[in-house]
């Protein structure tokens, strides 16, 4: 985790109709849709994200950037770095400054120092107060994730898991691919974590977790789910709201059970198919000039007194 | 290509003899091997993109293989042993050695 800043400079979100439509057909009865200035805007059921509360406590903003894979080569993007650069200058051109970023993982194609240090040093330029990252299987390939520790594991405990609570929401950030087999996997310490750091809060606190891997079966035929996800929600039921964000499977999903929503993350990197509709995960080379169109950023919003986060997704300018 | 992940008895998956498996659109080929006791085994990464040849619970455990690299082990025991590429996970495959 750091805390770095430099301005950048970048703008233009938006999602192609086509794309819409193509991600629409993917989301959870439980969420609706609206298209505000060429941009999409997720409002969970129940949310009104334009609620005009008396401003108490100043609303939270953070960015959700994930799966930057710095290091890859292939014909699904010659260029990484670039579109990574891109991410970051689209970052600080919002309106808002972000109270912090996260990035969900597969910050790295390898592991090689040399990636680390790229994606540290890029991600130095982000304008916000603080950074926090939860690791990918890509960034602990060869050493259970000792080089992803070394680059981002200050301030963290276990493996790299972490919490922290800001104006009156309850942040959590796990690691579920260090351990992983087919599936991704928190193990027996994490859960005891979950635990014991949920155990003091009230039942109206809201919750955010991040993770790499969802923390819900999205399609495990292909390993887009975690084995012992239910041991952390189960501890996470009694809370009014708890919503998952996470990355690996680099597309647009949401999907609403109980009192948890999940929202998976598109990447910065390259497409990957819709479940079921290839043979494999495999890196999707798109038509020319359809890259940007697949790849972007979030930004979510808390309004405080509104359980719901209200999640804008931009494509990449 | 291979069904990713699907059991070994697949038309085109059945237990093949020989001691390579090529690593090739992110799948291994064959993805279920059958040897002899002592006999070494080598992979070969294909592929544009890397991978690594690991059992979790076991003894395999290749380092990255880039494009062109080869990984070997020599089985001693028999038993099945399963493995997948823990940079993309969704790649398994399995190798039975016989007495």
């Amino acid at each position: 985790m750091s805390a770095p800043r430099t301005p950048g400079t970048a703008d233009g979100p938006g999602i192609s109709r086509r794309q819409l439509a193509r991600h629409a057909s993917w989301f959870g009865a439980a969420v609706g849709l609206t298209v505000v200035g060429g941009e999409v805007t997720r409002h969970v059921v129940g949310g009104s994200s334009a609620a005009a509360s008396p401003a108490r406590v100043p609303d939270i903003h953070f960015v959700q950037v994930s799966d930057s894979h710095l290091g890859f080569k292939g014909t699904a993007n010659p260029d990484v770095t670039g579109s990574f650069e891109r991410a970051v200058n689209q970052v600080n051109a919002l309106p808002n400054r972000p109270d912090f970023v996260v990035h969900t993982g597969d910050l790295t194609h390898l592991s090689t120092p040399a990636q680390f240090d790229q994606v540290k040093q890029m991600m130095s330029g982000l304008r916000t107060a603080a950074v926090y990252t939860v690791p990918g299987e890509h960034d602990s390939v060869d050493d259970h994730g000792r080089a992803y520790r070394n680059a981002f594991g200050a301030g963290t405990r276990g493996d790299g898991w972490f919490s922290f609570d800001l104006r009156g929401v309850h942040f959590i950030g796990l690691v579920n691919t260090f351990t992983l087999e087919a599936l991704g996997h928190l193990g027996a310490d994490q859960i005891d974590f979950v635990r014991k750091d949920v155990a003091r809060l009230s039942a109206d606190t809201p919750i955010v977790v991040f993770s790499h891997i969802p923390l819900f079966a999205m399609y495990p035929k292909w390993g887009w789910g975690t084995d012992d996800a239910a041991a952390v929600l189960n501890q996470l039921r009694r809370f009014s709201s708890v919503t998952c964000l996470n990355g690996h499977v680099h597309q647009l999903f949401t999907k609403r059970e109980g009192n948890v929503t999940f929202h998976s993350a598109t990447t910065t990197a390259y497409p990957l198919p819709h479940p079921g509709q290839a043979p494999a995960p495999t890196p999707q080379t798109l038509p020319a000039g359809m890259l940007a169109g697949a790849l972007g950023i979030r930004e979510v919003t808390y309004h405080p007194g509104n359980p719901n986060l209200a999640l804008t997704d931009s494509r990449l300018a | 290509m291979p069904a990713t992940g699907a059991p070994g008895a697949a038309p085109a998956g059945k237990p093949v003899g020989g001691n390579a498996v090529d690593i090739r659109n992110f799948a291994f080929a064959p993805n279920d091997l059958t040897v002899r006791v002592g006999t070494t085994v080598t992979w070969t990464n294909r592929d544009g993109d890397a991978h690594t040849v690991v059992s979790t619970k076991g003894p395999l455990h290749s380092n990255t293989l880039n494009t062109g690299d080869t990984y070997q082990f020599t089985f001693t025991k028999a038993g099945t042993y399963s493995y997948l590429c823990s940079i993309h996970p969704f790649m398994v495959g399995t190798v039975q050695v016989t007495a």
